[in-house]
């Protein structure tokens, strides 16, 4: 590009890449391409990293897993094992347990992949959840990006089912306890889940097929469909530019950072590596799913402990916390609702809950602008608290699932921690909420404070006429400007019941809600007001003849 | 501890005829001894004796507060007529016994008395009535027993509590099933044999004596000092919840530290 | 702004004001104390100004680069060398494989050596101007707009579709239609569920076979405080037929003092205290089979279902909806414990045809 200026001498001699590139360019358009993205800018934040230890883990797993297929067979025909690890010698089992034996004890290196390709699963979706929790707290899904929150939420669902498919494949004794469950919750469908059951495992349980059909899901299906949504996902945030803090300089019309080629292809790219190294020496060094002592699968088998892997823990702790609940309507049918109501109700409510929160808060504001520039978390004190509490319920969900190690390690009984998770399920995410909420509030003080008055140096100085007095240090114009770049939103007012005729106004129900959630997102206790240029100046002349 | 039945010659004969019997008088319930057969002492009656005398002195300071002066039990602790030597070996052995505070159950501690002190007790309560004896060597070591049925067995019998590997795990109402890690393969036969505390018995009846051999060698090749964890550090044998406990904790820092290094500007000339 | 809808249904006055009207601009700096004093002045790293400083970069750079050579090769030498079979005592990691522990290490030294060397460069030798990108609204502007729906409508209104309704209505129907085909081949993915899951392996007069030694059981086989696992006469082990039948035929016996068992039907349907139960949670079907031999509790690891055995194995905690269902069982004339006929009920969690 850099010899764009003198393209008359380009044609008879130009270097071979060039020469490459205008054929490309001649086929494919490429320098149409290059020009809009090649120097686009990447603002520089740790936290703007987290995606791409989604997009890392998600590539290193698409490449572990294309090799573990080479040697996984996925089937359930029962044999006898004689391979190389001593304690299953002679140990009935299907072809699917006995070639993920293989690949951890015959096929060199094949442990070392597999455990890559299941810690960078794990890795995966802790990426994905706490890049969801990044775009959350810092506003990052308001308009124009809710479509690509969208993606990322579908990215998060498929990425557990591919995961709990994945986990299933080598019809261990935990992961097809796993299976059983899944049947137990898909038999307690009301009407027709009997024949879902029946239809998704080929027959009675355990039967022959889910092994294979999981196998498809999990290497073709739900991958594939991944994909497609990874590149939308990532069109769409070179389409929009990504979002960056305030400071100055930084407007919502412009992006500042550093250029695609070469500092965020270098950085991008050996972070890639970084990700990559990382989790191979884990891999070397923390083993995981050590399917050679859980045994193969065995419907009358079972050992305590038995978890899924850590992102279905939350539905897991909604099964563990849920009452019995079962009835018997009248005609002789079953309404089994201490299952259905945790795994059919609730688990698909904690997950929409947050993946429609931006469409809720644009309408609460009614804010139609593009927002580029992100919110710090304090100053959003409801949206924050909202997020925390959410958040605060997941974990505590994650608790319940793995009560029972809580209880050994902790020494206290499984009843108290299931009762703990049945009442916290309620209580906790409402402290979490207002707590939050207060050091929000409290935060946005402490801004408004320093921003009238300086920051607290530390140093303490004594007046003529004795006071001691610590000196407040201005701040720099960069400082002023970060603090009060934040917007500030009025509560919806939906005015007097009646006009000034005294006709009655027609007001409806959404309408009254939308006012009253508004005020509670913005109404009077609900934020700090930030700074005017007046108050400002006011106390910075005042300070100026003190001094 | 149900109360055990009277003596008799031959064990499984009698405990047949006893059977029968209750079974035709229609359920005269007396009770039922471990099928395994306290076995007669072949040594010298005379030092058996002085043992037994020796164990009573122990009992009278030791256990007599909870278990009664005849070891007929107390509100504090079950009887000991008919739990034999086998119990009392792997109880006081492991210092579960005496217990020190109530609780939901005695928990594993070291050992108060000596091992001569432990033959002595266990020889005085397995006077009060027949019991299972404490099992001599060629009856629990492992060597040469097929441990991958072992395994199977385990997985059968025992993972259910204790976990694959023998990490131990929760019962109700702040119970549990102890880790096995470094029990000593005559406390795992005795626990099989006794069932102490909530664990159930697993009588020779059910599981014969080679198939508890088979299972101790399972858990010495999972757990313990011959253990091999092929993968690396195997996080306690948990399971998911320590592996994504690992993920969010150890993992997530990493790569977090990685990610805040990779954006960090680097130092400007004037401040360094 | 960058919208030009703008808001409807909200007066304006209720958005805050935009950042444009501080964006920059030196002469409201005095108006405004607050105004966006713009980017920062760009200052040199030690690298830039100092040759010596850069040339320590690069031999950094390098240095990690030709680590990563090192290392790859010490991968291939690692698979070479270690037999897979070969283990070594690491602390603190454990007695752990040699060749996982070395392939990882290597391979993980490799790769992270070209990150570290490529960020590194980045950092410290690569221009570290901050540049300025322009956006641009999303929304097309009002002509481009207007010229999109407009030809959309001179589209649609060429197709004519909206004209003539028997095409439209045909073609959605079609439409409609064609996707049962796929829904029709289905069907052969399983079969009926019938009255597959009221039934199991157990019949009258089948022997209780102890799954550990494969030996039928005598009722003086199960003492106090013991725990069996059973399964009906006939059933091999390592076929699909037991997978399919353990699935629902498992039992566990233990032996209750007769005195203890407080449900009259349990009692009728036990042996001299001897009962016999599903195995097969009725929550959702993991084995629960953590019985505590003191209080007769049979607790499941998966959800801590727990059933009290001594009380017709009545739900005392946890999600599961019913108890779990009793094998009636009795002694054959040759002294072996025989099931006396099915399940009374079906087995494992419930399902909507129950009842």
């Amino acid at each position: 590009m850099s010899t764009a200026g003198d393209a008359p001498k380009r044609r008879g001699k130009a270097p071979a890449g060039e020469r490459v590139a205008d054929w490309a360019d001649g086929r494919l358009g490429i320098y149409s391409l290059a020009k809009a993205n090649m120097r686009k800018i990447f603002p520089d934040h740790w936290s703007f990293m987290l995606g791409e230890i989604c997009l890392y883990t998600f590539i290193i797993i698409i490449l572990t897993g294309v090799y573990l297929t080479l040697f996984f067979n996925p089937s359930m025909a029962e044999v006898e094992y004689h391979g190389a690890y001593v304690p299953m010698q002679g140990v009935h089992m299907s072809q699917a347990y006995a070639t993920t034996l293989d690949i951890s004890f015959d096929v060199r290196g094949g442990l070392l992949v597999r455990q890559i390709h299941h810690w960078a699963a794990l890795m995966f979706l802790v990426g994905m959840f706490v890049h969801m929790m990044r775009v959350f707290f810092t506003g990052a899904f308001r308009k124009p990006r809710e479509i690509n929150w969208l993606f990322g939420f579908l990215l998060l669902v498929l990425g557990m089912f591919t995961g709990f498919t994945g986990y299933s494949l080598p019809d261990d004794l935990l992961s097809g306890t796993g299976v059983r469950f899944m049947e137990g919750a898909v038999l307690s469908v009301p009407v027709v889940g009997t024949y879902l059951a029946f239809f998704l495992f080929g027959g009675e349980f355990p039967g022959t097929e889910i092994i294979p059909r999981f196998f498809v899901a999990h290497v073709l299906l739900l991958p594939g469909i991944m994909l497609g949504l990874v590149v939308a996902h990532l069109i769409l945030v070179f389409y929009h530019k990504h979002t960056q803090f305030a400071g100055p300089g930084r407007t919502e019309k412009n992006v500042v950072g550093m250029p695609l080629l070469p500092v965020y292809m270098a950085k991008a790219g050996g972070f890639f590596f970084l990700v990559f190294g990382v989790i191979s020496v884990i891999a070397a060094t923390f083993t995981i799913n050590p399917i050679w002592v859980l045994g193969p699968y065995r419907p009358d088998q079972v050992s305590t402990n038995a978890q899924p892997d850590w992102y279905m823990g939350f539905s897991e702790g909604l099964i563990r916390a849920m009452p019995a609940w079962e009835m018997v309507l009248p005609g002789g049918y079953t309404l089994n609702l201490g299952v259905a109501i945790p795994l059919v109700i609730i688990f698909p409510l904690v997950l929409t809950s947050i993946a429609v929160y931006p469409f809720i808060e644009s309408w609460i504001t009614g804010d139609k602008r593009e927002h580029h520039i992100l919110d710090r978390p304090r100053n959003a004190p409801t949206r924050t608290a909202f997020g925390a509490a959410w958040i605060s319920l997941y974990f505590l969900l994650l608790v319940g699932g793995g009560n029972d190690l809580w209880a050994t390690h902790f020494h206290l009984s499984i009843n108290a921690i299931t009762w703990f998770v049945r009442i916290g399920f309620f209580v906790v995410p409402v402290v979490v909420f207002i707590i939050t909420k207060r050091i929000c509030l409290g935060l946005q003080r402490r801004d408004r404070e320093k921003v009238l008055h300086g920051r607290e140096s530390g140093i303490i100085k004594r007046l003529p006429h004795g006071e001691f007095v610590e000196v407040h240090e201005p701040l720099s114009q960069e400082q002023l400007h970060t603090l009060t770049a934040h917007e500030q939103y009025k509560p919806l007012e939906i005015g007097p019941e009646t006009d000034e005729n005294g006709v009655r106004r027609k007001i409806g129900p959404v309408q009254k809600l939308r006012a009253r959630l508004s005020r509670g997102y913005y109404g009077e206790g609900n934020q700090v007001a930030k700074p005017t240029a007046e108050e400002f100046k006011e106390l910075t002349s005042g300070h100026s003849h003190g001094h | 501890m149900k109360k055990l039945s009277a003596r008799r010659r031959h064990p499984l004969a009698a405990l047949v005829v006893l059977l029968f019997a209750l079974a035709a008088t229609g359920g005269l319930y007396a009770a039922f001894a471990p099928a395994d057969e306290a076995k007669a002492d072949t040594s010298a009656a005379s030092s058996q004796s002085l043992a037994i005398e020796e164990g009573e002195k122990l009992y009278a300071t030791g256990c007599s507060s909870c278990h009664g002066t005849g070891g007929q039990g107390t509100s504090d602790g079950p009887t000991l007529v008919g739990v034999g030597a086998a119990a009392v070996d792997f109880q006081v052995g492991t210092g579960r016994m005496p217990a020190q505070s109530p609780g939901a159950q005695a928990p594993k501690k070291p050992q108060v008395y000596t091992q001569a002190q432990i033959d002595q007790l266990a020889a005085y309560v397995a006077s009060l009535g027949p019991g299972p004896s404490i099992p001599t060597e060629e009856q629990y070591d492992p060597a040469g027993a097929d441990s991958a049925a072992g395994g199977e067995l385990f997985r059968t019998n025992c993972a259910q509590c204790h976990n694959f590997t023998g990490e131990g795990g929760a019962l109700t109402n702040g119970k549990y099933a102890p880790s096995l890690d470094g029990v000593s393969d005559k406390h795992i036969y005795e626990a099989m044999l006794t069932g102490p505390q909530n664990m159930p018995v697993f009588p020779d009846s059910v599981l014969p004596e080679e198939e508890k051999r088979e299972i101790i060698a399972y858990v010495n090749d999972v757990q313990g000092e011959d253990e091999k964890s092929p993968g690396g550090f195997k996080l306690g044998g948990f399971g998911p919840v320590a592996e994504g406990m690992f993920a969010w904790t150890i993992v997530l820092a990493l790569l977090i530290g990685v990610a805040v290094w990779v954006a960090a500007r680097t130092a400007k000339a004037r401040k360094s | 702004m960058s919208s030009h809808t703008g808001s409807h249904d909200v007066p304006d006055e209720n958005l805050p004001e935009g950042r444009e009207s501080t964006h920059g601009e030196a002469a409201t700096r005095a108006q405004n104390p607050f105004a966006d004093p713009g980017l920062p002045p760009h200052e040199p790293r030690v690298q830039d100004i100092d040759e010596r400083a850069a040339k320590r970069s690069e031999r950094t750079v390098a240095l990690l680069f030709t680590v990563s050579i090192l290392a790859t090769i010490g991968f291939i030498a690692s698979y070479v060398i270690f037999p897979i079979d070969q283990y070594v005592f690491i602390w603190p990691l454990g007695e752990i494989s040699a060749l996982n522990f070395s392939l990882g290490m290597t391979l993980g030294i490799a790769l992270f050596c070209i990150g570290a060397g490529a960020v590194h460069w980045g950092r410290t030798l690569m221009s570290d101007h901050e540049l300025i990108g322009e956006r641009h609204p999303i929304e097309a502007d009002e002509p481009t707009r207007t010229q999109v729906l407009a030809d959309f409508s001179q589209g649609a209104k060429e197709s004519q579709l909206g004209r003539r309704k028997l095409i439209r209505n045909t073609m959605f129907g079609a439409l409609a239609v064609v996707p049962l085909s796929g829904v029709v081949l289905l069907r052969d993915l399983g079969p009926l569920p019938e009255d597959k899951l009221r039934h199991t392996a157990w019949e009258r007069g089948k022997l209780l076979v102890n799954q550990n030694t494969d030996e039928p059981l005598r009722p003086e086989d199960i003492t106090v405080g013991s725990l069996v696992f059973a399964k009906p006469e006939g059933l091999e082990e390592g076929t699909h037929e037991f997978m399919a039948e353990i699935a629902k035929a498992a039992v566990m016996l233990v032996r209750l003092e007769p005195k203890d068992i407080k449900d009259k039907q349990e009692l009728d349907w036990s042996h001299e205290g001897i009962v016999a139960y599903s195995r097969i949670c009725t929550h959702v079907g993991c084995p629960v089979t953590l019985y505590e031999q003191q209080t007769h509790h049979v607790l499941c690891p998966c959800h801590q279902s727990t059933f009290d055995l001594a009380d017709g194995a009545r739900v005392i905690f946890g999600p599961a909806g019913h108890p779990l269902p009793q094998l009636r069982i009795s002694v054959n004339e040759d002294g072996y414990l025989e099931a006396q006929g099915d399940f009374a009920e079906p087995v494992g969690p419930s399902f909507w045809e129950r009842g």
